[in-house]
C-alpha cells in the first residue's frame, strides 16, 4: 500500500498530490510537465516535499510535521530512469550485482539466474553499457532494480526514449515483471495505450494536481493508428 | 657535456623526492578540496577557492616569505609543530615539500574538480537509489569515474612542484643535499663561473621531466573521456 499526501513548489509549478493505492501497478499518467517525475523523485526520496506525507506499506518515509525524511539509499525502493542511467565503467554483471552489494545483502545465484532469465540479458552480463541497444539498457537497468530486492519498483518512462519497435520489445518483460516478481510497482507514462497493457490503478494529473484517480477506464480512450 | 655530477644528482634525487611527497601529501586532500568545489555549496565558497588560487597569482616571494612567517621556527604555526611534534620545516627538505604542495595546490585541484564536475549526478543519483550510502557514492561511482582527472592533477601538480623555485628558495634557502632543488642549482651554477655546461644539464633534465609530464597528463585527458562514454 502506498500512501502519498504531498505539496510541493518548484518555481512557478507547484504540485500537490493525494492518493492511496493498494494496487499490484500504480500507474501515474499525464502529459509532460504534469508533474509526474516530480512526484516519483519525492516517493524515491530524491525530492523532499515540503509539506506531506508518503508511506509504504504503513512505513512513513516523509512526514514534514515531525521533520521525518528517510534517505533515497535507506528506502529499499528500486528506480528505472527513463535513461538507464547504468553505470558507465562497470559490465552488465557488475551493474546488476550493484544494489546487491550496497545493500550489503549475501550473494544470491538463484535469484540473479531468474531475473537474467526473466529478462533474456544473460549474454550481456560482460559487456559494458557502452556496447548496449537501447532496449538492452532498459533491460539490464530493470534487472539492476529488482536485484537490490526492493519494496516498492518505480519505473519512469522505462520506454519513453526508445522508438515504437524497440517498445514492442520491452512491453512483454515489464508484463511478466509484473505478474512473476511480486513487487508492487509504480509506471509513469503519457502513453494511454502502455498504461491500459500494465497498470491496475490510475492516477491522473495535470499541471501538478490529481484529477482522476481509479481502474484503467479513468484513462482517455485511444485511437489506434 | 652528459656527465651528470654527484651535486647534481643529489638535486635531481631532492627534486623528485619533494615533489614526491608533495604530490602525494596533496592529492588527498585536494580530491576533498575539489569535491566540496563541485559538489556543496556553502558559505565562502567563492572566498575559498580564491585562496586557493592565490598561490597561482602571488609573486612567490611572497608566499614563500608567507610560508616563512608562518611555519619557520619562530612562526606561529612552526614554532608550535616544533614544540609538541618535534616536527621543523624550516631549511629542511620538508620545508621545500611544503612549499612545493602549496605552489602546485592550484593546479592539481583544478582537473580533479572538472572531472568531478562532468561526473553525471543521474548516475550518483541512481547509486543512492539502488541503496548507496553518500560516501559509498563517491567510493564506487564518482571516484572511479573522475579518476583519470585525478591522474592528471596529480601529473600536473607534480609538474610544477619539479619546477618549483621562489617560494621554496625563499622558505628553505638553497642548502646542496637539504633544499637544493635542480631549480636551486641551476641558479647556484648560472652564477658560478664555468658552471654553464652544468646548468645546462640540469635544464635539458627538467626539461624531460616537465615533458613528460604533459604527455602523461594529455593521455589521462584521453582515457577519461573514453571512459565517461562507457566502452
Amino acid at each position: 500500500m502506498l500512501r502519498v499526501d504531498v505539496s510541493k513548489q518548484l518555481g512557478e509549478f507547484s504540485l500537490h498530490a493525494t492518493f492511496a493505492s493498494e494496487g499490484r501497478v500504480t500507474g501515474l499518467f499525464g502529459a509532460s510537465g504534469a508533474g509526474k517525475t516530480s512526484l516519483i523523485n519525492m516517493i524515491a526520496g530524491l525530492l523532499r516535499p515540503d509539506r506531506g506525507v508518503i508511506a509504504i506499506d504503513g512505513e512513513t518515509l516523509d512526514d514534514t510535521t515531525t521533520n521525518l525524511h528517510v534517505p533515497a539509499h535507506r528506502r529499499r525502493i528500486g528506480y528505472v530512469f527513463q535513461d538507464a542511467r547504468l553505470f558507465p565503467h562497470l559490465d552488465v554483471r557488475e551493474n546488476l550485482d550493484y544494489g546487491r552489494r550496497m545493500n550489503r545483502l549475501a550473494e544470491d545465484p538463484a535469484s540473479r539466474a531468474r531475473v537474467t532469465d526473466l529478462l533474456d540479458i544473460g549474454s550481456l552480463l560482460d559487456r559494458r553499457p557502452g556496447r548496449l541497444s537501447g532496449g538492452e539498457r532498459q533491460r539490464v537497468a530493470l534487472g539492476r532494480a529488482l536485484l537490490s530486492q526492493p519494496r516498492l519498483l518505480l519505473l519512469d518512462e522505462p520506454l519513453g526514449s526508445l522508438d515504437e519497435e524497440r517498445k514492442v520489445e520491452i512491453l512483454p518483460y515489464l508484463v511478466r515483471l509484473r505478474d512473476e516478481a511480486g513487487i508492487p510497482m509504480v509506471y509513469v507514462s503519457h502513453d494511454a495505450g502502455e498504461m491500459r497493457q500494465l497498470v491496475t490503478q490510475v492516477v491522473m494529473l495535470r499541471r501538478g494536481q490529481v484529477i482522476a484517480f481509479g481502474g484503467t477506464e479513468v484513462l482517455p480512450a485511444v485511437v489506434s493508428s | 657535456m652528459f656527465d651528470i655530477s654527484p651535486t647534481e644528482w643529489t638535486a635531481i634525487q631532492l627534486s623528485l623526492r619533494v615533489a614526491t611527497v608533495a604530490t602525494l601529501v596533496a592529492t588527498p586532500l585536494g580530491i576533498a578540496v575539489a569535491w566540496l568545489l563541485a559538489r556543496r555549496d556553502f558559505w565562502g565558497k567563492s572566498v575559498a577557492d580564491a585562496l586557493i588560487h592565490l598561490p597561482l597569482v602571488l609573486p612567490p616571494v611572497v608566499t614563500g616569505y608567507l610560508l616563512l612567517l608562518t611555519f619557520g621556527r619562530r612562526g606561529l604555526v612552526g614554532a608550535w609543530l616544533a614544540d609538541h611534534l618535534g616536527i621543523v620545516f624550516a631549511f629542511r627538505w620538508t620545508g621545500a615539500a611544503l612549499a612545493c604542495g602549496i605552489m602546485s595546490f592550484p593546479l592539481l585541484v583544478r582537473p580533479i574538480r572538472l572531472s568531478i564536475e562532468a561526473v553525471d549526478r543521474r548516475l550518483e543519483q541512481a547509486a543512492g537509489a539502488l541503496g548507496a550510502e553518500p560516501w559509498r557514492v563517491f567510493l564506487t561511482i564518482t571516484f572511479p569515474l573522475a579518476l583519470p582527472g585525478v591522474l592528471a592533477g596529480m601529473v600536473l601538480g607534480f609538474a610544477k612542484a619539479i619546477g618549483e623555485f621562489g617560494a621554496t628558495i625563499t622558505f628553505v634557502s638553497n642548502i646542496p643535499g637539504e633544499t637544493q632543488t635542480i631549480s636551486s642549482a641551476i641558479y647556484s651554477l648560472i652564477q658560478t663561473p664555468d658552471g654553464d655546461t652544468a646548468a645546462l644539464r640540469l635544464v635539458v633534465v627538467s626539461t624531460i621531466i616537465a615533458m613528460s609530464a604533459l604527455v602523461a597528463s594529455e593521455w589521462f585527458a584521453r582515457r577519461a573521456t573514453q571512459r565517461l562514454h562507457g566502452n
